[in-house]
């Protein structure tokens, strides 16, 4: 009784908050109608057009008092934890949906590779697709992936609420925000032109807010834990969410022709720029994709396995050893261009350290499950987060020995580096994010278990032999490619022009799309599983360990 | 009391770790970056580099938009097959004044950072607005609606500004004729000594075969037919620049 009183009151508090909210929200889009009107160029123009449809609407939203009855609302008995999860909800939807969106973007983008006639110009040449992809995937996917996981793990790792209420939702619509004007931006052709730091000055300005703003939600919530530690978990989270607020505002640094324009021009220019630029690029991976998803790693692992994590000493030994390390490999992206050459080495140097720390997340979170492995057998969630582990490994060592100059040497400029970012990025942050996702449905949502476990295998299967065709293929092509660029006959002349092993890539061009598909397949019998466990429906189906041989009896 | 026991002072302590992770992450990127800003060896000395005329830039900011850089790089290394297949090797100086670099980190095209002079201007044209038309081969997307745009800047001069104030060594007398240079490089019956005299080796002319109008196509094939074309290697003495 008491539980339901307490959700009312929740409920009519939020609501009532909805007048101030919609005043600010109307105030903005008409905020943007104005810089409509007082746009410095076309392009401006266009995408503060779409800020005002995108605030309108929502200004409109607010003040309907429109409840998304099915995602908020939780059936049974009232809210059954004391903790905000209605935000981590929309959190778990938005992530599926981005996620989809993001792998059916890179299905477009590597079909038109195979097929350039699928190229539409303007706004779906790959050129403009392909940052739309990396960020869909990176920051929509990864991002609220990473927020709605990180504000669960904070709460019931510190035993509170999450600090300063209503913020959270700030956070969550705010990144929202962020990802559409990021991505209609790039459709417009808005972009700074330093890759996966794609959106312009204002927008940058926009995700600081919105960033500074989680920072204190998550900051704040551990603040007010009851327990006396903090979860390891917890460590990864804060120190990426703090260094990403590092990186992001000193690489995106930059002087704006016009406060009502789109164009601004880099604080750094040539080698400066560079090295910046991939300083931020390497730890996007190393702390956004790693660090961040490592936090995850250590609360659904142990919790899906029921085991305690392996060892508490090498998760501080890794934990220290990761961040530390990892800020330094940036100059590998930059081996053998005008880059000095002691920053070159330092870079490598780093990165074949940083291999050791990375391993240790991996070998911490793969024997938590000593003395549970045969869950593998029967429990296809845990299967997917202990594959992803794996993955994490595999690229983790592909990664440090592709920054030997000597391997970069072969490898950069080719499809090699795209096929190591897929198996780190499908292997590793995919598949964690699926496991996830499966544990958190049911939770969340207050139901029994999964509408689907066989549904979970097929996803599992899909997924796995898509990222296995995927790196193969582009382990294939980038090295074929790399060495028919420095082929010489007997004579000293080079063999193959340019377009030759452009078009020997044709066939694994083609490949890799069905790798892709693949993955998308799985992705989007998740969605189906997601849905039809949120509607609270079981499918009937034998059980997963069903068939599994039974001890013979001596 | 051994690290491990002082270690739990941390994890007792939100201010403390956020602290302490900070701290850990700042030191990479201080030791490495910084340096690069006052080691005077980071950039060769070089002659014949200057800052783009206002074209070139316009064609730039096109490049950077459509997102040439996502296929092409602009950074050769100091291979043999590299330097036969595109030229010399990249030189730091060469890119000073880009605001942002776009070295890139693909080759799915060849790299640009020479392509200056190598193709004509019809070439170019055709080429942007059917690859296919020209490389048969090719999966280049197609840019043909840069033909059709009109080059629109509402206002040059605070395009060279904005670069002044990030460094680039653009003049006031660049600034006021900004706007002049603009449109008298691509068009052929234009008094271009101004031009030619601020931006030395400035490609000139008419590039999209249309004289009478300046589009987008213009100040693309500007910019391409002037990259990697400033440096005079034949005065260049690489012993004394080993970094």
């Amino acid at each position: 009784m008491k539980a339901a009183l307490r959700h009312i009151d929740f409920q009519r508090g939020f609501q009532m908050k909805h007048a101030t909210e919609a005043i600010v929200v109307g105030l903005a889009a008409f905020a943007a109608l104005l810089a409509v009107a007082f746009a410095q160029d076309e392009l401006f123009q266009a995408h503060m057009t779409i800020l005002t449809l995108v605030l309108g609407v929502s200004t409109i939203v607010l003040m309907r008092r429109v409840k998304f009855g099915n995602a908020y609302a939780v059936p049974g008995n009232g809210d059954s934890s004391k903790y905000m999860d209605g935000v981590i909800r929309y959190g778990v939807i938005a992530t599926a949906f981005w996620g989809i969106a993001g792998f059916l973007i890179g299905v477009i983008a590597a079909s038109q590779l195979a097929w350039p006639h699928l190229n539409f110009e303007p706004w779906f040449n790959f050129s403009r697709l392909r940052p739309l992809h990396t960020s869909a995937v990176i920051f929509a996917f990864g991002g609220n992936a990473l927020i709605a996981t990180s504000l669960y793990v904070v709460q019931r790792t510190s035993r509170a609420t999450l600090f300063g209420g209503n913020l959270a939702w700030f956070v969550f619509w705010g990144y929202q925000l962020f990802i559409v004007m990021a991505a209609t931006g790039y459709l417009l052709g808005i972009t700074q032109g330093k890759e996966y730091a794609e959106p312009e000055w204002y927008v940058d300005l926009w995700l600081t807010i919105v960033w500074v703003a989680y920072l204190i939600v998550f900051l704040g919530t551990i603040v007010k834990r009851k327990e006396p530690h903090i979860y390891v978990a917890n460590w990864f989270f804060l120190s990426f969410i703090v260094t990403i607020a590092m990186l992001h505002v000193v690489n995106n640094l930059a002087i704006p022709v016009s406060f009502l324009g789109t164009k601004s021009y880099s604080a750094f220019s040539g080698v400066q720029d560079a090295l910046t630029q991939w300083w931020y690029g390497h730890n996007a991976v190393g702390f956004f994709l790693t660090a961040g998803f490592l936090g995850m790693m250590y609360y659904f692992i142990p919790k899906q396995a029921e085991r305690p994590v392996y060892s508490y000493r090498l998760s501080i030994v890794h934990f220290w050893g990761l961040i530390f390390l990892y800020i330094w490999a940036g100059p590998h992206h930059l081996h053998y261009t005008a880059l000095p050459d002691w920053a070159q080495t330092l870079g490598m140097v780093f990165s074949i350290m940083l291999w050791m720390p990375s391993w240790g997340g991996m070998i911490n979170g793969l024997m938590t499950l000593s003395g549970a492995w045969d869950k593998l057998r029967t429990d296809p969630i845990l299967r997917m987060l202990v594959i992803s582990v794996a993955f994490y490994g595999m690229s983790t060592f592909e990664g440090p020995m592709m920054s030997i100059k000597a391997v970069n040497s072969l490898s950069h400029y080719t499809d090699w580096t795209i096929g190591h970012v897929h198996s780190g990025a499908l292997g590793w942050n995919g598949m964690i994010s699926f496991g996830a996702l499966y544990y958190l449905v049911p939770k969340l949502w207050n139901r029994e278990r999964l509408y689907s476990l066989r549904l979970v295998n097929w996803h599992f299967w899909l997924a796995t032999l898509g990222i296995v065709v995927y790196a193969a293929v582009m382990w294939v092509s980038g090295i074929m490619q790399g060495l028919m660029w420095r082929e010489y006959d007997a004579d000293g002349y080079l063999v193959y022009s340019f377009v030759e092993s452009s078009q020997a890539m044709h066939p694994y061009y083609i490949l890799r799309t069905v790798g892709g598909l693949l993955y998308l397949a799985g992705a989007l019998i998740m969605a189906y599983n997601i849905y039809m466990t949120i509607r609270g429906k079981i499918r009937k189906e034998a059980s997963m360990g069903a068939e599994a041989p039974v001890a013979a009896t001596a | 009391m051994s690290i491990l026991a002082k270690h739990t002072k941390l994890e007792k302590n939100a201010s403390l770790l956020l602290v302490f992770s900070f701290l850990a992450v700042t030191v990479g990127g201080i030791v490495e970056i910084a340096p690069l800003f006052y080691l005077e060896n980071t950039i060769e000395k070089v002659k014949g580099t200057r800052p783009y005329s206002p074209l070139e830039l316009a064609g730039r900011n096109i490049y950077i938009r459509e997102g040439c850089y996502v296929c092409h790089s602009q950074m050769i290394r100091p291979f043999r097959d590299e330097v036969e297949r595109y030229g010399h090797y990249s030189l730091a100086a060469e890119s000073q004044y880009d605001h942002p670099f776009q070295w890139g980190s693909k080759r799915t095209g060849p790299d640009l950072a020479r392509v200056g002079g190598r193709y004509s201007n019809e070439w170019h044209t055709a080429h942007l607005k059917d690859p296919r038309s020209v490389v048969p081969e090719s999966i280049m997307p197609p840019y043909s609606f840069l033909a059709e745009n009109e080059l629109r800047i509402e206002d040059v001069e605070a395009h060279l500004t904005a670069n002044r104030m990030v460094g680039v060594p653009y003049t006031d007398e660049m600034l006021e004729n900004a706007e002049a240079d603009l449109a008298a490089q691509a068009d052929p019956n234009a008094d271009t000594s101004g031009v030619k005299e601020r931006y030395p080796k400035a490609v000139l002319g008419d590039f999209d075969g249309d004289p009478l109008r300046l589009t987008e196509m213009d100040a693309l094939v500007a910019y391409l037919q002037m990259l990697g074309t400033l440096v005079d290697f034949s005065a260049y003495e690489p012993e004394q620049n080993l970094r």
